[in-house]
C-alpha cells in the first residue's frame, strides 16, 4: 500500500507525517506522532474518546483519514494546557473528581472547550446535549457537568 | 486502497468511473469510515471530494440556497438565513449523530448512504430539494426523491457523484418541519420519522404540501395521499386525522429490535400530524 505524505499543523506546530491511505487520524496521532491523549473507545464514532478539533470544528478522529488533514489545523488534548498551568477545565475536573479511569476525559475536555468557545454560559441541558457523544462508563455524568460549569464560571470571570 | 483528492468534480467522476474495484466517495466520512472499520467494505479507491470548489459552501441561488455535498451539519446550523428559510431541513440534518459527527456529516452523505432512517432525507424530500449530479456525461439535476432505491442503494450510475443539493426559494407563507421518534434523547437512529413542507394562503388554507416518511419502508418515501389530506384544509382536527391515517396507511415497516410493525405504523402517523402542525404554525397559520 502506497504511503501518503501529509503536512499539517497540530497544537500550533507544523507537523509532517507519513500514513497509509486507510489509516485514521486517531491512529496517526497515537501511533505515529506519540500524541496518545486521544483514546480509541469504539473506533466508530459512538464514544467521543478520540475527540479533537479539525479546522475549528470538533470531530471524532477515528472517523477522519490521516490523508484528509493535509493543510488542516488540528488541536488535541495535548494542546490544552500551557507549560505552566492546566486549562481551567482540566483543573476543574481534578477539583470535582470528574474522572476515574480517565479514558473518556481527554475527549470530554476537548468537547467541553469547543462548547465554551461557542457559548461561554451554557445551561446544564445545553451542556448535556453537547456532550451526548461522549460516553463515560465510570464517573457518572453529574460530576462532569458540575466540573464544566465550574470551569465555565471561572473562565467567564477570569 | 488508494486515496485520491481530485480538484474538480469532473476529475472525481472520471476516477470513480475508471476504477474497476469497489469505490467509496468521502465527504464527512461518518458512514464510510465506519464501514471501513467494520470491514464491511474494502475499497480499492476512496475519492475525497472535499477538494472540489464549492463543495463546502452554502451559496444563495435564485432565492434559495445551494448546499455543497460536503457541508457539515453544524455549518448548516450556523447559517442563520438558511435555518430561517428551511428550519425543518436544518433541524433534521442536525439530528444526525453526536456534535462530533455534526462537525463532519453532510446531508448528501446521509442521502447517498441510502438508509431508510436517514434523518435529513425526509426533510429534503418534503422540501422538494434538487440534487446536482456530476458524471461521465457531464452534469444533470434530479429530484431528491429519485435517489434512494433500496436500503443502501441509490440510483446514481457508476462514475456519478452528487456535488450539491439545491433548496429552492419557498413560496410566500411556506414552512417545513421534521420529527423523528427515538427511544432516548440523543445519539440514536429514527424508529419512524416524518418531514412536512406546506404553503398556506391568506385565509390559512393549505395550497400546497409535501409529506415524506422515514424508517417505515425500504426507502424514505414521498406520500401523495398525505399531501392530499392537507391541501384545501386549514389543518383542522379532521384534516389532522386524515393525514395521520394516510401516513399510517402508507407505512410498510419491518419489525426489528428498535420497533415493531404496529408501533412504527402508529407512530409515523402521529409524527406526520405533529410535524404538519409545526410547519403550519411556522408558515403563519393559526390553529
Ligand atoms: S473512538 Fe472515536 S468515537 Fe469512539
Ligand atoms: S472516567 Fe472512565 S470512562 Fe469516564
Amino acid at each position: 500500500m502506497k504511503t501518503i505524505q501529509v503536512a499539517t499543523t497540530i497544537n500550533g506546530d507544523a507537523t509532517e507525517f507519513v500514513c497509509a491511505p486507510d489509516e485514521s487520524l486517531l491512529d496517526v496521532l497515537r501511533n505515529r506522532l506519540g500524541l496518545t491523549g486521544a483514546k480509541e473507545g469504539c473506533g466508530t464514532g459512538d464514544c467521543g474518546a478520540c475527540t479533537v478539533t479539525l479546522d475549528g470544528r470538533m470531530v471524532c478522529s477515528c472517523l477522519v483519514l490521516g490523508a484528509e488533514v493535509e493543510g488542516s489545523t488540528i488541536t488535541t488534548i495535548e494542546g490544552m494546557s500551557t507549560a505552566d498551568a492546566l486549562h481551567p477545565l482540566q483543573q476543574a475536573f481534578i477539583d470535582h473528581a470528574a474522572l476515574q479511569c480517565g479514558i473518556c476525559t481527554p475527549g470530554i475536555l476537548v468537547a467541553a472547550k469547543a462548547l465554551l468557545d461557542r457559548n461561554p454560559d451554557p445551561t446544564d441541558t445545553e451542556l448535556r446535549y453537547w456532550l451526548a457523544g461522549n460516553l463515560c462508563r465510570c464517573t457518572g455524568y453529574d460530576k462532569i457537568i458540575a466540573a464544566v460549569q465550574d470551569a465555565a464560571q471561572k473562565m467567564r470571570t477570569a | 486502497m488508494q486515496y485520491a483528492k481530485p480538484k474538480t468534480a469532473a476529475e472525481a467522476a472520471r476516477l470513480l468511473g475508471a476504477e474497476t474495484g469497489v469505490t467509496r466517495v468521502l465527504a464527512g466520512g461518518t458512514d464510510v469510515m465506519v464501514q471501513l472499520k467494520a470491514g464491511m467494505v474494502e475499497p480499492a479507491l476512496i475519492v475525497d471530494i472535499k477538494g472540489i470548489p464549492g463543495i463546502r459552501d452554502i451559496t444563495p441561488e435564485a432565492g434559495g440556497f445551494r448546499i455543497g455535498a460536503a457541508v457539515a451539519g453544524l455549518e448548516l446550523g450556523d447559517h442563520a438565513a438558511l435555518c430561517a428559510m428551511y428550519p425543518g431541513v436544518t433541524e433534521a440534518a442536525q439530528l444526525i449523530g453526536s456534535k462530533q459527527v455534526q462537525g463532519r456529516c453532510s446531508m448528501v452523505g446521509n442521502l447517498c448512504n441510502g438508509s431508510p432512517a436517514a434523518d435529513a432525507v425526509p426533510a429534503l424530500f418534503a422540501a422538494g430539494a434538487i440534487v446536482r449530479i456530476e458524471g461521465p456525461n457531464g452534469s444533470r439535476d434530479a429530484a431528491v426523491e429519485t435517489i434512494p432505491t433500496a436500503p443502501g442503494r441509490i440510483s446514481l450510475a457508476k462514475g456519478e457523484i452528487i456535488t450539491s443539493v439545491f433548496l429552492p426559494a419557498p413560496a410566500a407563507h411556506s414552512a417545513d418541519a421534521y420529527l423523528r421518534f427515538i427511544p432516548r434523547t440523543e445519539m440514536d437512529i429514527a424508529v419512524a420519522s416524518a418531514g412536512v413542507s406546506l404553503t398556506i394562503d391568506a385565509s390559512g388554507t393549505i395550497t400546497a404540501a409535501r409529506v415524506a416518511l422515514g424508517a417505515v419502508a425500504p426507502t424514505v418515501m414521498l406520500v401523495d395521499a398525505c399531501a392530499a389530506a392537507l391541501i384545501g384544509t386549514k389543518l383542522d382536527a379532521a384534516a389532522q386525522e386524515a393525514l395521520e391515517q394516510a401516513a399510517s396507511a402508507a407505512a410498510k415497516p419491518i419489525a426489528d429490535k428498535r420497533g415493531t410493525i404496529e408501533f412504527r405504523t402508529k407512530v409515523v402517523g402521529v409524527l406526520a400530524r405533529r410535524a404538519a402542525v409545526i410547519a403550519y404554525v411556522r408558515a403563519g397559520g393559526q390553529l
